[in-house]
């Protein structure tokens, strides 16, 4: 691995955000208004629903945690869909980086997109609804760690799509998190699923980190054993994203679509 | 032989792209790669550049196979220019530089960058969005990308398609200026036979993804007794296949 080099692809990134104002805007507009609809969602059902009555802002906190990994997963699409748009592909794939570098470049700028819309988003729950992410303490990390890898591995399924089929894909890349998200459990216990849905429910590691993440503000104590699963399964995922990323690679190496991938 | 291109195919789905082609070219040379769209060139270009899967076949260079050497070693040695692709339009001349010469490793990387900015004098519009300029100054840009890591091989592709006479000029003095002053390997693809005839010390001649005459542009021209390079072509582009 050569750091360099996946610094400066990230570098690529980083100064598209920071020439554009607008791009800035968007990145912090989105998480923002989450905050704002699921934080009057969250006070009303705080109001007006038992289950929620002990412990205010579950509903927001899991809000502020499905944005984190929604942004992750849109933030390395969205890098991958500006070198198609950019018509910059081909000369990105005979630069001297390896794919190992440009996934783990897209990796680390991902994470920096998420954070630039969502620490504000986050902060700005505070004096607003009354709710702190932060409270839930040391194993916030914990659980945004199998989010972000798995978010990651969004971003790599939906970059091997378009590696294989072209930008025709695109619409995908925006549709895939809304796909996952009724089996995730986000804000819903799993008892709510179907008996059948519960069992695919729980190969997915949302259901663990949402139903951890109550745990943590209903009972005020922390599961590590559902957090350990929660990231085990996040990084068989996460490996498996990697998989299909090369193969894909591979296969648009195969039918030459490198050469001309564009808009 | 600096580059090798041995039995070399590629065939996508039922079409044969390229079919078994031979060629090499000496260190320090500039090859023209000429041809009727469609002939297998871009094809060609793409599987040197490492892009592309051949079929069948080898590409070696400096004694290297590309398919079994480690690929970024290689194409940190090499440079592609090409005016259907582009670098990223929001980020300005410099930054575009500035990231390309990271990339490629490249060492004192601001003195290269106002090397290469004097020269190509693309220095006054720096600071601008490289999506933002003319044709001509996308194309200056594109090539001080593509000389960045000042690389020993460089592929070029139509390098001064859609370029006025001035700045087509500009482009073909600078490379011929910088050949003569940097020790690179060109090959050269190019439907402007003045140009190749400038620039090329020999040419190879594709037709059906096939070689069909390689030499100087003398000893082709004069075998098939034309006037000119540019009659030359059409004469073998229009021709039944004629195999070397």
């Amino acid at each position: 691995m050569n750091f360099s080099k996946i610094y400066a692809l990230g570098l690529r990134h980083i100064y598209l955000i920071s020439n554009s104002l607008p791009r800035i805007i968007d990145l912090i507009y989105w998480p923002t208004v989450q905050i704002f609809l699921w934080g009057f969602i969250s006070k009303f059902f705080t109001l007006s629903s038992d289950y929620y009555s002990n412990s205010v802002g579950i509903i927001l906190t899991a809000a502020i945690l499905y944005d984190f990994l929604f942004r992750v997963s849109i933030s390395f699409n969205m890098m991958f869909l500006e070198e198609i748009w950019s018509r910059n592909f081909t000369n990105l794939f005979i630069a001297p980086i390896r794919i190992s570098e440009i996934i783990t470049s897209l990796t680390l700028t991902a994470i920096l997109r998420a954070l630039i819309g969502l620490v504000p988003a986050a902060i700005l729950a505070i004096p607003l609804f009354g709710v702190s992410v932060f409270k839930l303490g040391l194993p916030l990390l914990f659980l945004l760690l199998p989010l972000y890898l798995f978010g990651v591995t969004l971003g790599l399924l939906v970059t091997s799509g378009l590696l294989r089929f072209g930008p025709s894909f695109e619409n995908i890349a925006w549709a895939s998190l809304f796909f996952l998200a009724p089996l995730g459990c986000i804000y819903y216990p799993i008892e709510i699923l179907p008996y059948s849905l519960q069992v695919v429910a729980k190969g997915l590691p949302l259901v663990h980190i949402f139903e951890e993440m109550r745990n943590i503000l209903l009972n005020n104590t922390v599961n590590y054993f559902d957090i350990i699963k929660s990231i085990s399964i996040s990084i068989v995922y996460f490996i498996l994203g990697v998989i299909i990323f090369y193969s894909s690679y591979l296969g648009a190496k195969q039918r030459g679509t490198l050469i001309n991938m564009g808009e | 032989m600096f580059i090798q291109i041995k039995n070399l195919s590629k065939v996508f789905k039922k079409n044969l792209a390229v079919d078994k082609i031979n060629f090499h070219i000496e260190k320090n040379k500039t090859v023209g790669l000429l041809g009727p769209n469609g002939c297998g060139k871009t094809t060609s270009i793409g599987m040197m550049l490492g892009l592309i899967k051949p079929s069948e076949g080898e590409i070696i260079i400096d004694n290297k196979n590309l398919d079994s050497f480690k690929r970024d070693e290689i194409l940190a040695r090499v440079n592609f220019c090409s005016p259907y692709i582009e670098l990223p339009k929001k980020l300005t001349v410099k930054q575009n530089l500035e990231v390309y010469g990271r990339l490629y490793g490249v060492k004192n990387l601001s003195e290269r960058i106002l090397e290469i900015s004097e020269d190509l004098d693309i220095k006054n519009f720096f600071k601008r969005k490289t999506g933002e300029l003319s044709s001509g100054q996308k194309n200056r840009v594109s090539l001080a990308k593509s000389l960045i890591n000042k690389p020993e091989i460089l592929l070029l592709d139509e390098p001064t398609a859609s370029l006025d006479p001035d700045i087509g000029d500009f482009v073909r003095s600078y490379i011929q200026e910088y050949r003569s002053k940097n020790q690179v390997t060109i090959l050269l693809a190019s439907h402007n036979m003045n140009e190749v005839e400038r620039l090329c010390d020999s040419i190879i001649m594709m037709k059906k993804g096939k070689i069909i005459d390689r030499g100087t542009c003398k000893e082709i021209i004069k075998k098939h007794g034309r006037n000119n390079l540019e009659e030359t072509f059409l004469k073998l582009a229009r021709s039944r296949d004629e195999l070397q």
